[in-house]
């Protein structure tokens, strides 16, 4: 009985009695599940336009981060160092189209699965041989990105809400509009969504696959970067966060991994859930879940909806 | 000209079906036995058996494990590492509440801990597949290792949390595990547990068992209607899988690493079985051991090569070189050939076959 009250009863009347505390684990779950929508729709729009599953998203958000700061400690002033990691991040989509996606045209897709954790490793080393492995603060305040805090008191509590995870959410939601508009609204977009429906028809129309993947990795790579300057502001810029970067395959599972409003939507329930579970259920099996959670949770997900909560139906003929 | 089975003749069907039916394959299976069982041991110093041949041989074990599920049945894992772990916490265990029992057989039986774990986290499976079963198996390995530190009870308490080996004896007082083991007997015994291991494995996957984890690769919903129970024929290979993983994992901590924490079986363990996998060949045995020993041996050499050639290099900087040499391979692999080294190698005995005629 004891432990069906520790499991049903006394975390709510935790929430119940701390409301405060409450609303500031619900703050910082918010900014996790954004930041988690933020990878995830990396994911989702290299897997939209080229069917690759990018396994090296994690590390693209690194090596963006770590490409601005390195430049930055290099001397460069920090908007020109912004504007060379967009250039770098170029350079990195066309390499990969010309020497990985290029040679790899109707492979199956795991073989393209395997080449993007090769590149995965090549990444790794690569950064690590240019920019060394020590963690580095990211340049927040030289970018502009605000610093200080506000405090409210609501019930009687306070709730410290910081400036830059503001900041944070304004800036995915711009990223995920201009995404949205890009998607619908140009030609490009339109493009983009003929080759994710049919390679081949789109082809057929005109359209050349070559210039769309590049096109579709510099994006991901702009998300990447804005991810990393989010993340990295919040704490160092390492290698570390590749592990964090692997969480928004729970995201992708729970969104769909072809719905850029279900990595958003999927990025948010893992925020919440996570934080929440850590601290008022966290302790009864030890702390740490975190690490888990998101993906026993995706687990759970997947056995009763398989292509997730807006994933296209799985229809399989022989 | 000289690899060609002209003249051989097979009388019956056993004959026929045999693993190597081919002369030259035997003499050439015989003359790698002897080298392994006879001149390396006497040959090889301490160094180049605990560094290299053992952990190939453990590696190369983990590897069909996992090939036997990515290869054969066509499931993508990503939890390798931790299967592994459950084999090594399990021998650990096993071993200190019955010190009297000889360690191979706890070494084996860890396997069915494994096993067990194994199909739990493959239950999923039989709903989905792909990059969302990944994701699943990702769920095993972010919890197992998770629990491997959670639960003090799996490490007995000791306050590094680390699982030691204490010394194990074996066939007459021979040390087996442990600090006072002699590296020779320790590669022995890993050599033959593994050689045994790899003839199981392909006799499975020669037999029914195997047949049908190919037609769930090659087709699910087909191999289905015509037959084989996919709740059967996954759960199996993630078992046997895992069973194999298990061992590989007692087997590194007990004959080869002598004391593991749960960084020895982190998730990029996984992806190292999954890279050797993947170079030496899906869906091929032989691949599993060329496979190892590249991606285990090649480094090894890539370190040892700045020193030979009298060149200064720092550690960190051939620790890095390593990673893009190792990220780069992968791709140029994926590239000219996605079947593997094992492919080259199958290329390379039709060659044999024809040459010096190859129009004849």
């Amino acid at each position: 009985m004891d432990i069906l009250y520790n499991i049903l009863i006394d975390p709510f009347v935790q929430m119940g009695s701390a409301p405060d505390f409450f609303l500031q684990v619900l703050w910082s779950g918010f900014v996790a599940g954004t930041l988690y929508s933020l990878i995830a729709l990396g994911f989702v729009l290299i897997f939209k336009a080229s069917g690759v599953f990018n396994f090296a998203q994690g590390i693209m958000v690194v090596f963006a981060a770590l490409t601005l700061v390195g430049l930055y400690q290099a001397g460069v002033p920090a908007w020109i160092a912004l504007f060379l990691t967009i250039g770098a991040m170029f350079a990195l989509a066309w390499l990969v189209e010309r020497i990985v996606l290029r040679n790899l045209v109707n492979q199956e897709e795991i073989i393209l699965f395997m080449a993007t954790i090769g590149l995965n490793y090549f990444l790794i080393g690569f950064g690590e041989y240019v920019f060394g492995g020590e963690p580095k603060p990211m340049i927040a305040k030289e970018l502009g990105l605000p610093t200080g805090s506000t405090t409210f008191e609501p019930f009687g509590g306070i709730v410290i809400i910081e400036h830059l995870d503001v900041a944070a959410v304004i800036m995915a939601i711009v990223l995920v509009s201009a995404l949205a508009i890009f998607f619908n609204k140009t030609r490009i977009g339109r493009a983009l969504r003929a080759v994710a429906d049919d390679h081949q028809a789109a082809l057929s129309v005109g359209i050349s696959l070559n210039q769309i993947w590049v096109i579709v990795w510099f994006a991901a790579g702009i998300v990447a970067l804005a991810t990393g300057i989010m993340w990295g502001a919040k704490s160092d810029v390492s290698f570390a966060l590749q592990i964090v970067a692997l969480k928004a395959l729970p995201v992708l599972i729970i969104g769909g991994f072809t719905s850029i409003p279900g990595a958003i939507i999927g990025g948010l329930v893992i925020g919440f859930g996570e934080k929440l579970f850590e601290i008022y259920w966290g302790a009864l099996l030890g702390s740490g879940v975190e690490g888990w959670f998101a993906y026993v949770i995706a687990l759970i997900f997947l056995l009763f909806r398989p292509q997730g909560l807006f994933g296209e139906k799985i229809i399989e003929r022989i | 000209m000289f690899y060609r089975e002209v003249g051989q003749f097979k009388t019956n069907y056993t004959a026929d079906s045999q693993v190597f039916p081919i002369l030259q394959d035997k003499l050439g299976i015989i003359a790698m036995l002897v080298i392994a069982y006879l001149i390396i041991p006497l040959a090889g110093n301490d160094f180049f058996i605990t560094t290299v041949m053992i952990p190939f041989l453990v590696f190369t074990l983990a590897t069909i494990g996992l090939n036997i599920l990515v290869g054969y049945t066509g499931q993508l894992s990503l939890g390798t590492g931790a299967f592994m772990g459950v084999g090594a916490y399990s021998c650990y265990k096993l071993t200190t509440i019955f010190p009297d029992v000889n360690i191979i057989i706890m070494v084996l039986l860890s396997g069915f801990f494994a096993a067990a774990i194994g199909i739990l986290f493959g239950l999923p499976s039989l709903r989905i597949k792909g990059f969302y079963l990944a994701v699943t198996t990702l769920a095993a390995q972010f919890f197992l290792e998770w629990a491997f530190i959670r639960i003090p009870w799996l490490y007995n308490y000791n306050a590094s949390g680390a699982i030691e080996v204490p010394q194990r004896d074996g066939f007459g007082g021979v040390v087996l595990a442990g600090a006072a083991a002699e590296p020779v007997t320790r590669y022995l015994v890993v050599l033959s547990i593994v050689l045994a291991m790899t003839w199981v494995a392909s006799n499975i996957i020669r037999g029914r068992i195997g047949r049908s984890w190919m037609m769930i690769r090659d087709m699910d919903i087909a191999a289905e209607l015509m037959g084989v129970r996919p709740l059967y024929a996954k759960l199996s290979a993630f078992a046997v899988s895992s069973f194999y993983c298990g061992v590989a994992g007692a087997m590194g901590v007990f004959f080869w690493l002598g004391a593991a924490e749960v960084e020895s079986f982190d998730i990029n363990h996984s992806f190292l079985f999954l890279f050797m996998a993947i170079i030496g060949g899906l869906g091929s045995l032989i691949g599993c051991y060329m496979g190892a020993a590249f991606i285990w041996i090649l480094p090894i050499i890539i370190r040892a090569l700045p020193g030979a050639l009298g060149l200064d290099i720092n550690a960190a900087t051939v620790e890095h070189i390593n990673f893009m040499m190792i990220g780069g391979m992968i791709i140029f692999f994926l590239i000219v050939e996605p079947h593997g080294l094992a492919r080259l190698w199958q290329i390379a005995k039709e060659k044999l076959r024809t040459w010096p005629f190859p129009y004849s």
